[in-house]
């Protein structure tokens, strides 16, 4: 759709410097304190990924360009949207447990699910409404009247939907593995995995859960929801949306995301190739979830000296410990007048930094779900999620490395975990995974 | 029944036709219709479509007979419990209350379609004030808590008297098609609301007699309406017949002796697998009207 409504967006990759050399870090930098760390989110992602169109809205004026609202991200393509796509407001994510054995009404399922998808995210009802008043309506309702709102749907399977129950064993891809376990991780079996992942954003929330609900719905005796967990982030109407955003520690973080305009570098990090196979995931890309919960009282309470050598950099100007401006190169051989590095040697961002030869694209939001009922203490953090061409090579290194020296492990848990194989784009009159059911 | 149960069938499902209560009755466990293994074929009730509306006036009418056989046998179960309880037998009371409840649980939304008797006979403790608090619950508490019958007497012989007045009133109670399909998507509701989560019998713990019955009672109209459905959509048929065979299977293995275990001893992974069988099969049963043109 239309330049303008791209602006935020493509402004932000402007002012985004480009690579840097290996010894500095920048905003793209940031991205690779993934992990643990990363508690940055993934606001302004350079480039757009999904071609916007415009929306269908009752209410937009004829000759008048349509309201960022009212942007249409197609959902039929070579690769899903919501992967490259600039991230929207708000997530509404939902694991899914199959409760069938029968492979045929998994097919059915997806095929039943393409369409609501390509629906919903064009702004329509999930179905038409019969007008029997002795019927329960087909579509819930809370959308009517709302706009598309840049809503995408991405679906990807998990490793157990490969197990016995479906005859699929043997075309369990290799990059979908089981996590290793982490050091010091926490995960709770009720925020962990699941034989199907759905990835709903949206700029409206409303929209999100409409959309998580209908699948819901259109799943009932087939699959059921093992877990759910909506997340937000610094919204499109924030005041400078150039600036780096701040995570819920209260620090900028994560703006350097590999640039999604850049087709070859998305097919290196991103894009499963038909060369790495299996074949029906040519196009596809791998999903990795971590709930990571921040110890919110207890890092309120830690000094302002404490939390900038936490992340190794100033909480205020968002600047590298020993450096001026926020884009400056990070002083990594610096040493005060202790004789000790000037940025800890645990330093989130010094870990992070690493070498920069494993790269991800995240696509993380904040999270808050209440109050921890234990302990009265609020439950928020960051729902990390991150897109990849093989977990086994960039994921996995960054978060063991994280997980074993990272400063910032002191005020964060990770309690969820989850990982899915991302089918290829739908090509219309297709279905997601048909080249896997068919192939 | 209470308040609560009354707004959230009104929440769950649009139909406010019976805003009542949940109630129970039956005198004994056994599965009254659904069957137990895989959704059998069930006997053709003649009722195949001549004209639009004879065959759903045959269900109707089916469904009537069904209600009154409940009814009846009600009234008999009902007559032991309260003797039990009047001569002080407080084992022989714990013993009968479950399986006495199942038929009125069975035929649940049409006794909440008859104005007070619903509460009379199934009110929990707070839907009710205090001073008006009668029926099952009122004794349930007595024989669970207070572990004795003393003191029920009264309350027995108001039992007795409402299951009597209920046998009396389903004879006036005019049984529509939308009636039917309503009720059964309420008789789910019922399970989804109160039973599943042990809200229902939070004395005797025996809510998975009243899940078992409301059910059986969603089969009977299933099954009545069967023919007609399986004439117009028979792929709707086959998925409802299939998720009310899964749902029997997935309370299997909670049958013990002629009941059912105790609410306690199901664990909450249990319990979400028994609420999300019931969300599986009230999904379909919820489109039955689709087809009968009602």
């Amino acid at each position: 759709m239309n330049e303008q409504n791209n602006k935020p967006a493509e402004t932000e990759a402007v002012t985004q410097p480009k690579e840097k050399s290996a010894s500095t870090i920048s905003r793209r930098d940031v991205l690779k304190m993934v992990g643990a760390g990363s508690i940055g989110l993934l606001f302004g992602m350079a480039g757009m990924g999904g071609v916007l169109v415009g929306g269908r809205s009752a209410t937009a004026p004829a000759g008048v360009s349509p309201s960022p609202a009212q942007e249409r991200i197609p959902f039929y393509g070579a690769h899903q949207a919501g992967i490259l796509t600039p991230a929207q407001n708000f997530l509404c994510f939902a694991s899914f447990d199959l409760t069938t054995r029968d492979v045929a009404e998994v097919v059915n399922l997806f095929r039943i699910w393409t369409d609501a998808a390509a629906k919903m995210t064009a702004g329509e009802p999930v179905g038409t409404e019969s007008g029997n008043p002795i019927l329960p309506p087909v579509d819930t309702g809370e959308a009517a009247g709302l706009h598309p709102s840049r809503t995408t749907i991405t679906f990807g399977v998990g490793p157990s939907f490969f197990d016995q129950r479906f005859g699929l064993s043997a075309k369990r891809p290799a990059a979908l593995v089981d996590l290793p376990k982490f050091a010091g991780e926490n995960l709770r079996p009720e925020w962990c995995g699941g034989d199907i992942g759905v990835q709903v954003c949206s700029d409206d929330l409303q929209v999100a859960f409409h959309a998580v609900r209908n699948l819901t719905r259109l799943a009932r005796g087939v699959a059921v929801l093992r877990w759910v967990q909506e997340g937000f982030q610094r919204t499109s109407a924030a005041g400078s949306p150039n600036e780096t955003p701040r995570n819920l520690m209260g620090f900028k973080d994560g703006t350097g995301n590999p640039d999604t305009k850049d087709s070859k570098l998305m097919n290196e990090l991103v894009w499963a190739q038909s060369s790495d196979g299996p074949a029906w995931m040519a196009g596809g890309s791998y999903l990795v979830a971590r709930r990571i919960r921040m110890r919110i009282e207890v890092w309120d309470r830690s000094s302002l000296a404490d939390q900038e050598a936490t992340f190794g950099r100033y909480r205020s100007s968002g600047a590298p410990l020993g450096a001026k401006n926020e884009f400056d190169p990070l002083p990594l051989d610096a040493k005060g007048p202790d004789g000790q590095p000037v940025i800890p040697m645990n330093a989130h961002v010094r870990l992070a930094h690493s070498d920069g030869k494993e790269k991800i694209l995240r696509r993380s939001y904040s999270y808050s779900s209440g109050i921890d009922p234990q302990t009265g203490q609020l439950d928020a953090g960051l729902f990390f999620i991150c897109y990849q061409r093989d977990i086994r090579t960039q994921f996995i290194p960054i978060q063991q490395r994280l997980a074993r020296e990272d400063k910032l492990n002191e005020y964060i848990s990770h309690v969820g975990s989850a990982v899915f194989a991302c089918f290829p784009g739908v090509r219309e009159g297709g279905y997601l995974g048909q080249a896997l059911f068919e192939g | 029944m209470q308040t609560r149960n009354m707004i959230a069938a009104a929440v769950l499902c649009s139909s406010f036709l019976f805003s009542g209560c949940s109630t129970e009755s039956t005198t004994n466990v056994q599965p009254a219709s659904v069957p137990a293994s895989a959704p059998a074929a069930q006997p053709d009730t003649g009722a195949t479509a001549a004209t639009a509306n004879a065959p759903l006036k045959d269900a109707t009418e089916q469904y009537r007979k069904y209600v009154i056989e409940q009814c009846d046998a009600f009234v008999k179960a009902t007559e032991e419990f309260v003797t039990a309880v009047k001569s002080g037998d407080l084992k022989k009371s714990q013993e009968l209350y479950a399986p006495t409840r199942m038929y009125y649980e069975r035929i649940e939304p049409i006794a909440e379609a008859l104005g007070d008797l619903d509460p009379n006979i199934d009110a929990r403790e707070g839907d009710v004030d205090e001073k008006e608090w009668r029926g099952f619950h009122r004794i349930e508490k007595a024989l669970w808590v207070d572990k004795t019958t003393k003191g029920q007497e009264t309350y027995a012989d108001q039992l007795l008297n409402d299951s009597k007045l209920l046998r009396a009133k389903v004879e006036t109670i005019e049984i529509d098609p939308a009636m039917l399909l309503t009720g059964a998507v309420e008789l789910l509701n019922e399970v989804s609301s109160s039973k599943v989560t042990g809200e229902e019998e939070r004395y005797s713990h025996t809510d998975l007699y009243d899940f078992a019955a409301n059910v059986e009672g969603a089969y009977k109209i299933f099954e009545v309406l069967k023919p007609e459905l399986e004439a117009k959509d028979p792929a709707l048929a086959k998925t409802i017949e299939s998720r009310f065979a899964e749902m029997t299977k997935a309370l299997e293995p909670y049958k013990k002796g002629d009941g059912y275990v105790l609410y306690q001893e199901l664990t909450q992974e249990q319990t979400k697998k028994l609420s999300q069988a019931v969300d599986a099969l009230a999904e379909p049963l919820s489109n039955m009207g689709k087809t009968l043109g009602v």
